[in-house]
């Protein structure tokens, strides 16, 4: 038996890497993916492109502008002067904010008047205006309060006789802690789940189609009148691709380290491990494919429709717990999703099997389900 | 050309497409599927932080700002017991997002007056999601040290003080800041995209592989004619698909649609015209299947997926990328999406983008029928 499997295994990887075109598709589609996917896929707001209406030109106005321009997340790109010139550059997308300051700002500022400061935002990418938003306020904020300052060592100064005393007021002063991202980058967050959707897309597809393939030329019947049986058949079939996906899984994560340099805190064994778990699904799942499907067509749109709907409901972009409770049920029958936890436990909270156990548990069991089914599926096919 | 025989091969296209259930039901169903993901299950807005509290001080004060953090729709507190440990262990099992500590003498500091401070421990690995929680987090502290602060006042008999300094944010376009409603018209130029790419490219490879393509090339039909009826019954299906996101996005979404109809339409056209010549294209050189999908995976999906700033905005990318974005027509498609959908504008801002598009598209065609005529000649 064992030596059937070989001479599988053996024709499979010499089919494999004998075409020059199948080698590129092993290496060039998943290193081109990781690149495009590393640095795009990134939700972070970095300068800021803001127009300054400043309509007082005053020197409390120009003070404003300087905290702006000295923030590291603004860069002023533009000086409009009235509402419909700042519209027109938000429209455009020159802008993707405007400060607008009236005239009577710095008077109304030393009159110890509350002043306004109009803050214009483009909505269309909501995410990257809550976050303008966000840094908007903290800038002012910050000018907000050395104001105050200034007004209430004016204001709030009494005599006594023993010279000059400040009434003390309670404030209180929040300090944000961040944990194992302290600059928040999100290249960090997405480059490991990367890691795991080209090992997915890679595997399911190779299995699908070369299993398809024998089908589609015929040379099925050839193997099915030698002497070897439905299950060595598939276990030589799988053990190709499995072989490949943890190449692939190796220099995927190569590149992630070297070229991205995203911190691996974790355990290397322990993302082995998760790997070699993953593969059963998604081998298993390529299985399953190339039982249902009779052209190479079928099996890559279908591959296509499986891959897709369980990328989006892994958590990779979209965190799960803003998802309606029904759908946060259904990811949970989603194996991605585990091993999306996995990964990212591993890069970057360093957290080890105690904490990751029930993923770990939870990938095994759907890998063996999923294997197991297929391979009872792919059986009967075959007799 | 002669339009009976674009006739007849319109509706010979037309009839494979319909007696492939299969393929029609997955070019259906990828907009509704798409459409249904997005606008229900994914979203990037954050609410209900899973928070834990550790009040060290137990005191009315710190009480008073836990129930802050309770009526606040941002947060969800789960967790009061345990202190730093249970803290760091739910943030290890991602099982919280947030720790909140309130220090023992935290009433004791707000009582005589003095800076009193609160500890916000943060899981910063979803970077996106940490930086708006921290947001949150730090606004309502602040907006609790400003009650404080006034109520020190008024039990002195002094007037309150008024922030020098009020931030109007006015936010145009988009007012309650929902992701979905800039998500789904981008989602159009992909689902788009996708059709294009996944059917148009197999069509003349299967016509090849199966050896179709000699019995074509006896009838009369001349090259620019196969490929203009090939064209136009996946353009219907094309149209078919935008007709349904339009209906889900609009009808059940409710997106607003600020801008002119009929400038989506033109738009939707133009676009979809470029990306079936595209897909064409692609046909007619791979010749193998395998291939064809390989090729258009990589040169339309997923660029039209990332790079076209559908959901990953352009200018976050490195300057090299940015200027790879330049050659994706997508990109130009979703800008003009994102103009009409949500900005109202019109051909008066967007020209540059129908330009592009337009242009793209012809030279796409030009390329295709060239191709074509080499391979069939």
């Amino acid at each position: 038996m064992w030596e059937r499997i070989r001479q599988i295994v053996v024709k499979e990887l010499r089919q494999a890497l004998r075409d020059p075109r199948m080698r590129a598709i092993l290496i060039g589609p998943p290193l081109l993916q990781m690149i495009i996917f590393g640095y795009a896929v990134n939700l972070d707001v970095e300068q800021v492109r803001l127009a300054w209406s400043d309509l007082d030109r005053s020197a409390r106005s120009r003070e404003l502008r300087e905290r702006f321009s000295g923030s590291p997340y603004f860069t002023i790109v533009a000086e409009p002067e009235g509402e419909a010139e700042a519209v027109r550059l938000l429209d455009r997308g020159h802008a993707q904010a405007v400060i607008r300051l009236m005239p009577g700002f710095g008077a109304g500022v030393a009159r110890g008047e509350q002043q306004d400061v109009q803050v214009l935002l483009d909505g269309a990418n909501s995410n990257s205006a809550a976050i303008i938003a966000g840094y908007a306020a903290g800038v002012i904020g910050a000018y907000n309060r050395e104001l105050l300052h200034q007004q209430q060592m004016r204001k709030l100064v009494g005599r006594t006789r023993d010279g000059p005393v400040r009434l003390a007021l309670p404030g209180v002063r929040a300090e944000t802690r961040i944990w194992f991202n302290p600059e928040l980058k999100s290249r960090n967050y997405f480059v490991p789940g990367t890691i795991v959707n080209i090992i997915m897309l890679v595997t399911l597809m190779l299995t699908a189609l070369s299993v398809v393939r024998e089908k589609e030329i015929g040379t099925m019947e050839q193997i099915m009148v030698t002497p070897i049986r439905p299950l060595e058949l598939m276990l030589g079939k799988t053990i190709p691709f499995a072989l490949v996906g943890l190449f692939d899984m190796a220099l995927v994560t190569t590149v992630a380290l070297v070229v991205f340099r995203v911190p691996l805190r974790g355990s290397v064994l322990v993302l082995l491990l998760a790997s070699a778990l993953f593969l059963l699904t998604s081998l298993g799942a390529g299985l399953f494919l190339s039982t249902v499907s009779s052209t190479q067509q079928q099996a890559m749109l279908g591959s296509f429709f499986f891959f897709l709907p369980a990328l989006m409901l892994s958590g990779f972009t979209f965190p799960i717990r803003n998802m309606p409770e029904p759908v946060q049920w259904l990811t949970s029958i989603n194996p991605l999703r585990y091993f999306m936890e996995i990964v990212r436990g591993l890069f970057l909270k360093g957290v080890g099997i105690e904490v990751l156990w029930p993923q770990l548990l939870m990938l095994g069991a759907f890998g063996v389900l999923i294997l197991w089914s297929s391979a009872r599926r792919f059986r009967k096919r075959l007799d | 050309m002669s339009l009976r025989r674009l006739g007849a091969i319109f509706r010979k296209e037309g009839l494979h497409i319909l007696r492939d259930p299969r393929s029609l039901a997955a070019a259906l169903l990828v907009p509704v599927v798409m459409l249904l993901l997005f606008g229900y299950a994914l979203t990037l807005d954050v609410d209900r932080v899973p928070t834990a509290i550790h009040d060290l001080d137990r005191s009315p004060a710190s009480r008073a700002l836990i129930e802050r953090f309770r009526g606040s729709r941002y947060f969800t507190v789960i967790q009061q017991e345990g202190g730093y440990a249970a803290i760091e262990e739910g943030i290890d099992r991602s099982r919280l997002l947030l720790g909140v500590v309130i220090p023992e003498n935290f009433s004791e500091h707000l009582a005589r007056g003095e800076e009193a401070r609160v500890q916000l421990l943060l899981d910063g690995s979803d970077s996106n999601t940490a930086a708006l929680a921290a947001g949150y987090a730090e606004s309502l502290v602040l907006a609790y040290s400003a009650d404080r602060r006034d109520a020190a006042l008024r039990a002195r008999g002094m007037k309150e003080l008024e922030m020098p300094l009020d931030a109007r944010v006015r936010v145009l376009y988009n007012h309650e800041l929902k992701s979905k409603n800039f998500i789904i018209p981008g989602l159009i130029a992909v689902i788009l995209m996708i059709i294009s790419a996944l059917l148009t490219s197999l069509t003349i490879a299967r016509e090849w592989e199966t050896g179709t393509m000699e019995q074509l090339l006896s009838t009369p039909v001349r090259p620019a004619e196969l490929l203009l009826g090939k064209l136009m019954a996946y353009f219907v299906l094309g149209m078919a698909d935008m007709a349904v996101a339009l209906v889900l996005g609009l009808g059940l979404f409710g997106v607003p649609l600020n801008g002119s109809f009929w400038l989506l339409v033109f738009f939707s056209a133009l676009f979809l015209f470029g990306a079936l010549c595209w897909g064409i294209l692609i046909s007619t050189v791979a010749r193998s299947q395998l291939l064809a999908f390989q090729a258009s995976m990589v040169s339309s999906f997923l660029p039209a997926f990332l790079l076209s700033g559908f959901m990953y905005a352009i200018e976050n990318m490195p300057l090299i990328v940015q200027q790879v974005t330049r050659i994706v027509p997508a990109r130009y498609f979703v800008t003009a999406l994102q103009g009409i959908f949500l900005k109202g504008v019109g051909m008066e801002v967007l020209w540059k983008e129908a330009l592009f598009l337009f242009i793209y598209a012809g030279l796409v065609f030009t390329l295709a029928a060239r191709k074509m005529r080499q391979k069939i000649a």
